[in-house]
């Protein structure tokens, strides 16, 4: 589903990614667990397309794509989840406003009809009540006084409302208490955990993964992957730190 | 109407912004027209315009003096899309306990020089008033509010509200404000407050990261923006016919 090959990626001129290499197949969750500044938030970014974060070697394709061809907008059409670590307030805008006017963006483009009110609505309650989001935040403006981990739950949400073949977690698990954790582990599971699906977790620590159990576990260092794993590799990462692992 | 048939220059304090070609080709009879109405006291008026975008080379100037008895409201929303030099001036004076509430947008890009131009005299005390001006601009294009409040000596109580914002969606455009502040009496509240700046970037990236294209994102985006100015429209209908009004201009944008 996404294959990365020697991705080499600078922001403002600095080389962050320097030759990662990753498979992710359909139906696989992949964590990617690494020190600060190792390149976890920019392998996302680059992902999604930001402004900015500009590829000087190496290819992405997702599901035969040339993923990094496509505009940050058709990446998502295209089945792509971005998560974000610190989600964006948009003031002015209602979050029901946002995803259905992103849904229908998405649907346009793949040649799909959109979706009415009414059928949008329905979708938005029963995904918000998934992930036990009160819904009349959803009429909210996007994230605006929204806490840190209403924020992250309302990430959950939109990644159920918009249905993407590949989510790209950054961090998903900061800012969580253990409750909202435990809610924000299980609707990645119950939304993303099928056959077809994937997903790539990015995170510093342990505790997510013990609601999202990974199938593989990768460390990334200095740019690089440097070592992979399966789930037993994040609990002698939490045992012995980055640093013995990654030497 | 016994004013000077003279034509401003852009040295007069009050067009310092103006655009000072269309100014020296204008008709001063059609500069020194005011229309003049009266709100009655405790009466409420409420007053929509468009002034629509076009290739039109020709100035407009618009120009309003309004007086509102005791207790009365005048509700006034703008929408000057209008080139290439495009002036709306208002002129309000309050009675006793009277409410004031302007919205004004400017939006518009080419060469085009917009401006709200208002004046607002607390002439007796316990009047309020408010104003919210959004400016949107981009190529060359400028966007202007010059707003003052003159509060008189026994207007105590006076409670009188500026605000302009301005984004400027490319490099060349520009956006101007000039607020003023004669305050005659002890017991006022007075305030104002100006910012300029360029769209939400990051915004613009999150949007684009659920899907949506950046055309739809900035639409979405300046459409939030400019709302701020059309709150205080209590008609529903009227504030979306603004809105969209005012985004037809933005659609036009080649950007």
């Amino acid at each position: 589903m996404l294959r990365i090959d020697n991705l080499q990626a600078e922001v403002a001129g600095k080389p962050i990614l320097k030759g990662l290499s990753l498979d992710v197949k359909p139906g696989e969750i992949h964590a990617i667990m690494g020190p600060n500044g190792a390149g976890k938030s920019t392998l996302g970014y680059t992902l999604g397309g930001r402004p900015g974060y500009e590829v000087t070697g190496g290819t992405v394709a997702f599901d035969g794509q040339d993923l990094l061809a496509l505009e940050p907008h058709e990446r998502a059409s295209a089945g792509l989840f971005l998560g974000f670590q610190y989600p964006v307030e948009i003031p002015g805008v209602s979050f029901v406003q946002f995803l259905r006017e992103a849904l229908n963006a998405q649907r346009k483009q793949r040649g799909q009809d959109p979706l009415s009110g009414g059928e949008f609505l329905k979708l938005a309650r029963e995904k918000a009540a998934l992930l036990k989001l009160d819904m009349d935040m959803l009429k909210r403006p996007v994230n605006v006084g929204f806490s840190g981990g209403e924020k992250k739950r309302a990430e959950m949400v939109q990644m159920g409302i918009l249905d993407p073949k590949l989510a790209v977690l950054d961090e998903t698990d900061s800012g969580l208490d253990i409750d909202a954790l435990r809610v924000v582990g299980e609707g990645i599971n119950a939304i993303m955990r099928r056959p077809d699906k994937a997903v790539l977790l990015i995170t510093h620590y342990q505790r997510l993964l013990d609601y999202v159990k990974p199938d593989f576990v990768h460390v990334l260092a200095a740019g690089r992957i440097v070592k992979s794993g399966g789930p037993e590799l994040a609990l002698e990462l939490e045992r012995v730190g980055y640093e013995t692992v990654a030497a | 109407m016994t004013e000077a048939l003279a034509i401003p220059t852009t040295r007069d304090e009050d067009w310092r912004y103006a655009d000072a070609d269309s100014l020296a080709s204008a008709d001063p009879a059609a500069l020194s027209n005011w229309t003049e109405w009266q709100v009655a006291p405790g009466e409420i008026r409420r007053e929509y315009r468009v002034f629509a975008s076009s290739d039109d080379t020709a100035g407009l100037v618009e120009r309003l003096r309004v007086r509102v008895g005791k207790g009365g409201r005048f509700e006034l929303a703008i929408v000057n899309a209008a080139g290439h030099y495009a002036r709306v001036e208002v002129e309000v004076t309050l009675e006793q306990g009277a409410h004031f509430e302007f919205g004004g947008v400017t939006i518009g890009g080419g060469e085009k020089v917009q401006e709200f131009v208002t004046r607002v005299i607390h002439a007796e005390p316990e009047a309020t008033s408010q104003q919210v001006v959004r400016a949107v601009q981009w190529g060359r294009s400028t966007g202007n509010f010059l707003g003052r409040i003159e509060v008189v000596r026994d207007a105590q109580k006076t409670d009188a509200g500026q605000n302009f914002k301005a984004i400027l969606l490319e490099k060349g455009a520009s956006a101007n404000t000039k607020p003023e502040l004669e305050i005659f009496a002890d017991d006022v509240k007075c305030a104002h407050g100006a910012a300029i700046g360029a769209l939400d970037r990051q915004a613009g990236f999150y949007m684009a990261s659920r899907g949506i294209p950046p055309e739809l994102a900035r639409k979405l985006l300046v459409r939030a923006f400019i709302a701020d100015a059309f709150e205080g429209v209590s008609d529903e209908t009227e504030q979306t016919r603004l809105l969209d009004a005012a985004l037809d201009a933005l659609n036009e944008a080649a950007l």
